[in-house]
C-alpha cells in the first residue's frame, strides 16, 4: 500500500510542492514550452530594470542638481538674521555650513551710482555647485572653488558695462571701497527674472559690517545653507519642515534653474516611455504563449487527477512552477538590467551632471515585482483554468475543461497593464487615458482585422491551390486569426512608431533648442536707439532682430485694495509685490505661450486697459479673471482687468513676459526694449563695440546654460535609441509568440495533408501565402494606428509640431510582410522538416 | 441512498448515464448492476459505443453517474466530490490507457517517477528504474515517448500504473493500438504484474479473446448488460 493516505497527504508539506513544481520546470523547459514566456520575462526584466537602474541614478542625480540650484542640499531663508540659530544646530548634526545675505543697494563707481543686487558669501558657498569667473566680460570662463577675499568684490559684466568700470577699478558701497577683482559669469543658485534684476555684487561675508548697510530695518534676504549625507539631511529636512518658525521658508530648487531641470525630466519621460513600450509587448508575448502553454498542459493535468493530485494540488503545482519561471528569469533579466544600465552610464558619461551616483538595488525590487506581476497578470488565468480538467478528459479528449472567461482574462490583462503603468507614469488619469487608448485600439484593429478576413474569405475561389489553402488556414479560424493578426500588428505597429520617434520626435525635441537659438539677450534699449541697434546688428550679420518694449511698473492695488507684503505668506509674492513689473504689449500671443482661461484679445479691444498675467505669477498672486490690477506707471496710476492668463514655456530661452497688454495703451510711457540674438564666438568678439556705442544697453549671456541643456538632450537622445533595442526584442518575440500560438494545429494539419499526397513545396507555399497576408493585413493596420499614435504623441504628450505622414502605412504593410514571412517560416520550419508520422505519432499527452 | 456494505470490491447498483444532445436525451448505460470480488480479472465486453470506456469511467470515480452508485471498496462513489475521489483513487487506483497517456515532455523513467513523486514516496526514481528493467525498458529509461514505439510507450503506462501497487486496476483497451504479437505481449505483461501484486483487473476490450482469460465477463450492448459470466474461458491461451 502506498503514502497516499489521507494522513499521508496530509503530511504533504510546502517542501513537496517547492520541489515538485521545480521538476516540473527543468521538465517543461527542457521540452522547449517555456522559451517564450522566459523570453518575453527577461526582455520586461530587462528594460524595466535598465531604465529603472538609469532613472534611479539620474533621479538622485537630480536632487544632487537641484542640491545646485540651491547650492546646497538644504537651505532656509528668512527676512531676519535669527535664521543663523540653524547653524549650530547643522554643525552639532556635522553638516557643513555656509550663510549668505542678500539685499539690493547702491554702489558708486567714478560717482556713478548704479541700483545693484548684493550678496555676501560666507567661506565654503557654494556648499553644492560652483561659481564661474573670468578676468573679463567677455572672455573665456572657468570654475572656481573660493569666494572674493575681504576687500575684494565679483562683479556681473553688466555692472562693469554700466559703470563703464573694469577688472581692478575701485567701488564704493555703503562706507567701504571695494577693488573688482573677477567677473561673476555662472552663480549656480541664482533665481528669478533675468531682465528685472539689478546686476550682481558678490562680496565676503567678513566685510558687511563695515559697509554699515545692514541696519535695523533694512531688506535683507538671509540664508542658511546646509550640506551632508544624504540620509541625515533628509531627516533633518523632515525635523525643520514641520518646526519652521513665522517668516522662515525652505528654499526649494524650482526657484532655481528651471531649464536643466525640464530638459533631465523630459529625458526621463523619453525612457520611461521606451521601457514602458517593452514591458507591454513583452506582455503581450507572455499573454499569447500561456494560453497554447495551458492548452498543452491539459492532459498532464488531466493525468495528474488520475493519480489523484486535488485542484489545490494541481493550482499550487503550477502557480509554483509559474513563480519559479519568473524568478528565475528575473534575475537574469536584473542581471542584464545592470549590465545595459553601464552602457547607459557610458553613453551619458559627458552629461550635466559630472558624476552619477551609484545604482541602488531599487531597481532590483522593481524588476522582480514586473517579472512576477507579469506573469501573474498575463499567464495565469489561463494556467488557473487546468484546475478544472475532468479526469475524463485521459479517456475522452473531447471532454475538456471549461475555459477561463475571456472577460476574465482580459480583465487580468488589462488590470495588470493598468498596474504597470501606473508604476512608471504614476498619474491615474494619464494611465486611465493610456489603458482606455490601448483597449480601444485593440478593439479597432480586431474588429478592423476581422472585417478585412472575412473579405479575403470572398476573393479565396478565385485564387491558386496554395493561395487558397493559405487563405483557408486564415478563414477558417476567424478568432485565431484575429488574435495573430492583433499581436502582429502591436508587434509591427511598435517597430514603426520608434522608427518615426526616434527620426521625428528626437530631431523635433533636438530641434527645440537649436545650435542658433538665441544665447544673449540685450536689454535696456532706448525707444530713440530701436533702428540703430537693429542695424548694428544687421551690420553684424544677425538679421531679423525682433524688439519688445517693456514699460516699468509697480503694483499698487488689487480690487481697489492697497497691495502690501504682509498680505502674502509666500516669499515669491512678497518678492513679487516690492519690485517693479515689466509691462509689455503685443498685438497676438506669443507662440510659445498657451491660454488657459479667458481669451486673447481682439483688434477692437486695442487701446483698452487689459492685462494677460502668466498664470503661475496669477496663483501667487491670487489674481483672477476680471480682478482690477492698479499700477503706478510713472507716476500714473493705470487700472487693468485681468482678461485672460497664459502658461509660459520658460525654458524656451525666448524672450516672455509675466505681464502683457494690448497695443496702444502704454506707447506713451517710458518704456525701454529687448531682444534676444543668436551670436557666434566670433561676434561674440565685437560685443565690446557694442557696448561702447550704445552704453546704456545690457547684455545678458546666457550661452553656458544652453550648452549645458544642449549637452543632455544629445546625450539622451543616444540612450533612448539604446532602450529602443529592447523594445525591438520585446516586439520580434510578440511575433515569435504569435507564430507559436497556432503551431500545435500548424504542425498538425500539415503532417495530414503531407500524408494525403501534399508536397512539402505545396505545403511552403501554403503557408508562405498565409504569412503573406496575415503580415500585410497587420502591416496595414500597425501603419495607420503606427500614424495616428506618433500624432497624437507629438500633438499631446511631447508638444511638438507633427506633419501627418502616410508612407509610415506603406511601410508597415511592406516591412510586416516581410518579417512575418521570415519570422513565420523560421518559426514554421519544423513543421515542414518533421517526418509527419512523428507528428502523427505523438500520440501522447 | 444506498450506503448498504458490500461484499465485493467494486460494485454497481442500478448505474445509467444520460447526456442531453440536440436531438434530445442519449443513454449511454442503463441500469448497470454487478458485483467484483478483490483479486479477480474483469473484462468488459463490447463494440465501439457499447459504453465500456463510460462505465469504466464510472467505475474509476473519473466521472460522475446520472443515476445509480457506485462502491468502491465499501465507498459509495457518490458520497464523494471530485477532490475526493482524486483521494480514493491515489489510495486505490491505477490505469492502462488504449493511447498510452504518456506525458510527451517526460522520458520514460520521469513518466514512471510521476505518481511517486506526487504521493511523495521514498526512492521514486529506484523502484521507477526497476519497474522499467522489470518491464523490459531498462535500455529505453531516458527516452521519451515519440522515441518509443507502440509497444514500448504501453509498456511504460504499465510500469507507471503498478509503480503505485495499485488494489485495482482499470484497463481502457490496452492493446487497441497495439498489433496483434505485440498486443499479445502487452496482456501477458498485465497479467503477470496483477498476479505478482494481486491487484483487482477490470478491463474494457472488444476482443472477445482476451476476455476469456479473466475471470469475469461482462458484456455490453447499447449501454446494457447482455451478458454476465464468471470464468468465460479460464486456462484458454491468448493467440
Amino acid at each position: 500500500m502506498n503514502d497516499l493516505t489521507p494522513a499521508g497527504r496530509q503530511r504533504r508539506g510546502a517542501g513537496f510542492y517547492w520541489a515538485m513544481s521545480w521538476r516540473m520546470l527543468w521538465r517543461d523547459w527542457r521540452g522547449g514550452e517555456l522559451n517564450i514566456l522566459a523570453i518575453g520575462l527577461v526582455i520586461a526584466v530587462t528594460s524595466i530594470t535598465a531604465v529603472g537602474f538609469f532613472t534611479d541614478r539620474i533621479e538622485r542625480g537630480l536632487q544632487m542638481q537641484s542640491a545646485e540650484l540651491i547650492a546646497a542640499d538644504l537651505a532656509v531663508t528668512s527676512r531676519r538674521a535669527d535664521v543663523y540659530d540653524y547653524i549650530k544646530e547643522a554643525r552639532q548634526n556635522d553638516f557643513q555650513v555656509a550663510t549668505t545675505q542678500q539685499f539690493r543697494s547702491v554702489v558708486l563707481g567714478d560717482d556713478r551710482p548704479q541700483l545693484v543686487e548684493v550678496k555676501a558669501v560666507s567661506e565654503a558657498y557654494p556648499l553644492r555647485g560652483a561659481l564661474r569667473i573670468s578676468d573679463n566680460a567677455f572672455g573665456a570662463d572657468e570654475t572656481t572653488g573660493g569666494i572674493p577675499s575681504a576687500g575684494d568684490v565679483w562683479v556681473e559684466a553688466r555692472l562693469l558695462q554700466m559703470l563703464d568700470a573694469g577688472i581692478g577699478d575701485s567701488i564704493k558701497l555703503g562706507n567701504s571701497t571695494f577693488k573688482i577683482r573677477k567677473v561673476l559669469r555662472y552663480e549656480p543658485d541664482r533665481a528669478g527674472d533675468l531682465f528685472s534684476l539689478a546686476p550682481r555684487i558678490l562680496m565676503n561675508i567678513a566685510d558687511l559690517d563695515a559697509t554699515g548697510l545692514i541696519s535695523t530695518g533694512a531688506l535683507v534676504n538671509y540664508r542658511v545653507l546646509i550640506a551632508g549625507e544624504r540620509s541625515s539631511i533628509n531627516s533633518y529636512h523632515k525635523l525643520i519642515e514641520n518646526n519652521l518658525r513665522a517668516g522662515e521658508e525652505l528654499v526649494t530648487f524650482e526657484q532655481g534653474r528651471p531649464e536643466l531641470n525640464t530638459a533631465l525630466r523630459s529625458a526621463q519621460q523619453f525612457l520611461g516611455l521606451a521601457a514602458l513600450i517593452s514591458v507591454l509587448l513583452a506582455g503581450v508575448a507572455v499573454a499569447s504563449v500561456a494560453n497554447r502553454f495551458s492548452v498543452r498542459h491539459l492532459g498532464t493535468s488531466a493525468m495528474f487527477r488520475c493519480l489523484g493530485a486535488s485542484q489545490n494540488t494541481i493550482i499550487q503545482l503550477f502557480s509554483l512552477e509559474m513563480l519559479w519561471l519568473s524568478l528565475i528569469a528575473s534575475s537574469a533579466g536584473c542581471i542584464l538590467g545592470m549590465l545595459t544600465q553601464f552602457v547607459i552610464t557610458q553613453l551619458l558619461d559627458q552629461l550635466v551632471l559630472t558624476q552619477l551616483p551609484p545604482p541602488t538595488f531599487k531597481a532590483v525590487l522593481l524588476g522582480y515585482a514586473t517579472g512576477i506581476l507579469m506573469l501573474t497578470g498575463f499567464a495565469l488565468p489561463p494556467l488557473l483554468s487546468l484546475r478544472h480538467v475532468p479526469p475524463l478528459h485521459v479517456l475522452r479528449k473531447d471532454v475538456t475543461s471549461r475555459p477561463v472567461s475571456s472577460w476574465l482574462l482580459y480583465l487580468a490583462v488589462v488590470l495588470c497593464m493598468s498596474l504597470l503603468l501606473y508604476w512608471q507614469i504614476g498619474d491615474l488619469r494619464l494611465v486611465a487615458t493610456v489603458t482606455g487608448g490601448i483597449v480601444l485600439t485593440l478593439a479597432v484593429l480586431a474588429v478592423t482585422a476581422f472585417l478585412l478576413i472575412m473579405l479575403l474569405n470572398r476573393l479565396r475561389g478565385s485564387a491558386g491551390v496554395a493561395w487558397r489553402f493559405g487563405l483557408a488556414n486564415i478563414s477558417r479560424r476567424p478568432a485565431g486569426s484575429v488574435i495573430q493578426i492583433v499581436a502582429f500588428g502591436l508587434g509591427i505597429m511598435v517597430m514603426l512608431l520608434l522608427s518615426a520617434v526616434r527620426s521625428d520626435l528626437l530631431n523635433d525635441w533636438q530641434a527645440s533648442l537649436p545650435e542658433n537659438a538665441p544665447n544673449h539677450f540685450v536689454i535696456n534699449v532706448q525707444s530713440d536707439q530701436l533702428a540703430a541697434i537693429t542695424d548694428y546688428f544687421k551690420a553684424m550679420g544677425v538679421a531679423n532682430t525682433r524688439m519688445y518694449p517693456m514699460v516699468r511698473a509697480r503694483l499698487v492695488e488689487i480690487n481697489g485694495k492697497k497691495v502690501s507684503a504682509d498680505d502674502y505668506e509666500s516669499e515669491r509674492a512678497r518678492h513679487l509685490v516690492t519690485r517693479e513689473f515689466n509691462l509689455s504689449w503685443a498685438e497676438s500671443i506669443q507662440l510659445d505661450n498657451e491660454l488657459v482661461a479667458g481669451p486673447w484679445w481682439e483688434r477692437d479691444d486695442f487701446g483698452k486697459p487689459l492685462l494677460s498675467l502668466e498664470v503661475k505669477l496669477a496663483d501667487t498672486l491670487r489674481l483672477k479673471l476680471g480682478d482690477v490690477a492698479s499700477f503706478d506707471v510713472n507716476g500714473t496710476r493705470l487700472d487693468f482687468t485681468v482678461s485672460n492668463l497664459r502658461s509660459v514655456d520658460w525654458d524656451s530661452f525666448n524672450i516672455n513676459f509675466f505681464t502683457v497688454v494690448p497695443p496702444g495703451v502704454l506707447e506713451d510711457k517710458p518704456a525701454s526694449w529687448v531682444t534676444s540674438v543668436y551670436l557666434d564666438s566670433e561676434q561674440r568678439q565685437k560685443l565690446g563695440d557694442l557696448v561702447r556705442a550704445f552704453p546704456n544697453v545690457t547684455l545678458i549671456d546666457v550661452e553656458v546654460i544652453m550648452k549645458r541643456v544642449r549637452g543632455i538632450i544629445s546625450r539622451v537622445s543616444l540612450a533612448i535609441e539604446f532602450i529602443f533595442l529592447f523594445t525591438i526584442l520585446a516586439g520580434l518575440a510578440v511575433l515569435f509568440a504569435a507564430i507559436q500560438s497556432k503551431q500545435d494545429e500548424r504542425r498538425f494539419e500539415s503532417a495530414v495533408l503531407r500524408t494525403l499526397g501534399a508536397s512539402r513545396k505545396t505545403l511552403m507555399l501554403g503557408l508562405l501565402a498565409e504569412f503573406t497576408t496575415l503580415g500585410a493585413l497587420s502591416g496595414l493596420l500597425a501603419g495607420l494606428s503606427a500614424t495616428s499614435l506618433v500624432w497624437l504623441l507629438a500633438e499631446y504628450v511631447f508638444k511638438f509640431n507633427y506633419q501627418l505622414d502616410f508612407t509610415l502605412a506603406l511601410s508597415g504593410i511592406v516591412s510586416g510582410t516581410i518579417i512575418v514571412v521570415i519570422a513565420g517560416t523560421l518559426g514554421t520550419r519544423s513543421v515542414l522538416t518533421n517526418p509527419p508520422i512523428k507528428t502523427l505519432r505523438q500520440n501522447t499527452v | 441512498m444506498d450506503n448498504a456494505v458490500s461484499n465485493s470490491f467494486v460494485e454497481a447498483r442500478h448505474l445509467g448515464k444520460h447526456v442531453a444532445t440536440r436531438e434530445g436525451v442519449l443513454t449511454l448505460l442503463d441500469d448497470i448492476n454487478f458485483k467484483i470480488a478483490a483479486g479477480t480479472s474483469v473484462a468488459i465486453l463490447g463494440a465501439s459505443g457499447s459504453g465500456k470506456t463510460t462505465l469504466l469511467g464510472l467505475l474509476a470515480g473519473l466521472d460522475t453517474p446520472s443515476n445509480g452508485t457506485v462502491i468502491l471498496n465499501n465507498n459509495n462513489l457518490n458520497d464523494f466530490d471530485e477532490d475526493g475521489r482524486a483521494m480514493l483513487r491515489a489510495e486505490l487506483v491505477g490505469f492502462v490507457f488504449q493511447n498510452f497517456q504518456l506525458l510527451f515532455g517526460l522520458t520514460a523513467l520521469e513518466n514512471v517517477m510521476l505518481p511517486l513523486e506526487l504521493a511523495q514516496l521514498p526512492h521514486p526514481r529506484k523502484k521507477a528504474e526497476e519497474l522499467l528493467k522489470r518491464v523490459g525498458l531498462g535500455e529505453r529509461m531516458q527516452h521519451y515517448p515519440n522515441q518509443l514505439s507502440g509497444g514500448e510507450q504501453q509498456r511504460c503506462a504499465i510500469a507507471r500504473a503498478f509503480s503505485m501497487r495499485p488494489r485495482i486496476l482499470f484497463a481502457d483497451e490496452p492493446t487497441g493500438n497495439l498489433d496483434s504479437k505485440t498486443g499479445k505481449r502487452i496482456i501477458d505483461l498485465l497479467f503477470e504484474l496483477n498476479a505478482e501484486q494481486g491487484t483487482t483487473l477490470i478491463m474494457a476490450t472488444h476482443d472477445a479473446q482476451i476476455s476469456r482469460l479473466c475471470d469475469q465477463l461482462i458484456h455490453l450492448e447499447a449501454g446494457r448488460i447482455v451478458e454476465q459470466v464468471n470464468s468465460p474461458g479460464k486456462g484458454n491461451s491468448y493467440e
